[in-house]
């Protein structure tokens, strides 16, 4: 005698019921924790802009910390003076730039010929002025994002470096202290014409006391997520150069 | 044990040692080699995989009868997906760092061979509890596998645990790199799991024969 559950009537019915229930569960788990998810995608940006402009928890840590998220957004409120949309040289202020997707707007501009939306984060430390700026870019596997802050002169003043899937001990690495505190320091602009960091491999200062070399030391077996970062710092920064060129005059 | 049958507890210590998922039956190899690189993914990852490996059987096993036999592995495929998906929601909800850390890794659940092979070959005939200590146990077993693959390579590799210097700073030279102790490049690659996983078979046969097969 055949099995009932054989039958071919059974079976899709089996499937029909399976797929509803499996859909609205996973439909309600995943409306239920939006909210939150979207929360800590908000706080985890505004945890990375502080911290390239150096507001963080590192004293006394060999490690990244960040101000924590039950008050970032405060401390972000109270360090970032203003948030501003560059497109063309048009300059707005919009206090939501910091959740422009960086990636939409690239691919957006390579399609047509859409102005892109460049935010630009202006920050206040110790009474200086500092400029903090997006970049997004390929690592060996996947994509490579991070955030430049420097100040009126385009001095590095610090880096964030972020990745999605780059090989752990190894283009991991570029989001440990060790690389990006390298970035301080570090030059744009050679008597004016912009040059960009590059992440280079035996550049004879691996102690990087050499500020104006527009070099920093690369990471061992991951040479081709530094030249991604090269590429990111040098492409995106450049779109920058023209506004900040303007604020010296 | 007092807890648990002597049947029950031979599914929990079995898959443990010598009917170990991946140095005897060498299923969830793929995974092993891919994140072990650090010790501290190694055990997240083990972590996820008892939760997933443990519920899952028990899901299995109490749809084991009202399942068609036809699209069962599509079936079980649905409920180790639902699983990792609800895991990796949850992980972005509430430990936001820890989930970004281990992105890529939550979704490779899917594709591990171990829980597709404890759904088919086991709970797809037993019991519920049953099931569940199968789960548990196969997922330790491959937890320890995990957990020791990714000591050796982290140390060895990076001079590091979790993140810690433990043999000293490798740049300002103190510590063992005083001595001239250098830290092995290789073992933050891949197939350098593949050596330490082949390692560990080697040792494990040595010590209990009956585990050689005869050619």
């Amino acid at each position: 005698m055949a099995n009932k559950t054989d039958k071919n009537s059974y079976t899709i019915l089996f499937a029909i019921v399976m797929v509803v229930i499996v859909g609205s569960l996973l439909a309600g788990f995943a409306s239920g924790l939006k909210p939150r998810i979207k929360a800590n995608e908000k706080f985890e940006k505004q945890q990375n802009i502080l911290y390239a402009m150096g507001i963080n928890n590192n004293e006394g840590t060999g490690d990244v910390a960040f101000i924590s998220t039950d008050n970032v957004a405060e401390v972000f409120n109270k360090y970032i003076t203003k948030q501003l949309v560059i497109q063309g040289d048009q300059a707005t202020e919009n206090d939501l730039a910091y959740l422009i997707d960086i990636k939409k707007e690239s691919t957006k501009a390579k399609s047509g010929d859409y102005q892109r939306r460049l935010p630009l984060f202006i920050g206040q430390k110790d009474g200086s002025e500092l400029y903090i700026m997006p970049v997004r870019g390929k690592g060996l596997w996947d994509a490579i994002w991070g955030f430049v802050a420097v100040d009126k002169e385009m001095i590095v003043q610090g880096v964030y470096f972020d990745h999605k899937g780059e090989t752990p001990g190894l283009g991991a690495e570029i989001k440990q202290r060790y690389f990006m505190d390298d970035f301080v320091g570090e030059q744009l602009l050679d008597k004016g014409a912009f040059q960009g960091i590059k992440v280079a491999k035996g550049n004879n200062d691996p102690k990087n006391l050499i500020k104006d070399d527009y070099e920093v030391d690369a990471l061992a077996g991951a040479t081709i997520t530094g030249d991604g970062v090269s590429v990111m710092l040098k492409k995106d920064l450049a779109m920058y150069v023209p506004y900040l060129k303007t604020l010296n005059n | 044990m007092g807890l648990l049958s002597k049947k029950d507890a031979k599914l929990i210590k079995d898959p443990l040692l010598d009917d170990n998922p991946i140095t005897i039956q060498v299923l969830g190899i793929c995974s092993a080699l891919a994140i072990t690189a650090q010790l501290k993914p190694s055990i997240v990852m083990a972590v996820s995989v008892i939760f997933v490996l443990g519920i899952g059987n028990v899901v299995i096993s109490l749809m084991r009868n009202i399942i068609p036999s036809k699209i069962r592995i599509i079936v079980q495929l649905i409920v180790v997906a639902t699983l990792v998906i609800i895991v990796d929601q949850v992980l972005k909800a509430f430990a936001y760092s820890l989930s970004k850390e281990l992105s890529v890794f939550i979704g490779l659940i899917i594709t591990n061979c171990i829980i597709m092979g404890r759904f088919e070959a086991f709970a797809l005939g037993n019991g519920p509890w049953r099931s569940f200590l199968d789960g548990i146990g196969n997922a330790l077993g491959y937890g320890v596998i995990l957990i020791i693959v990714g000591f050796f390579r982290e140390l060895l590799g990076s001079g590091t645990l979790f993140g810690i210097k433990v043999l000293g700073d490798s740049v300002e030279k103190t510590g063992l790199y005083a001595i001239g102790y250098e830290n092995n490049g290789f073992m933050v690659l891949p197939p350098m799991a593949l050596i330490v996983v082949g390692i560990i078979i080697w040792v494990q046969r040595s010590k209990n024969k009956a585990l050689i097969e005869e050619n």
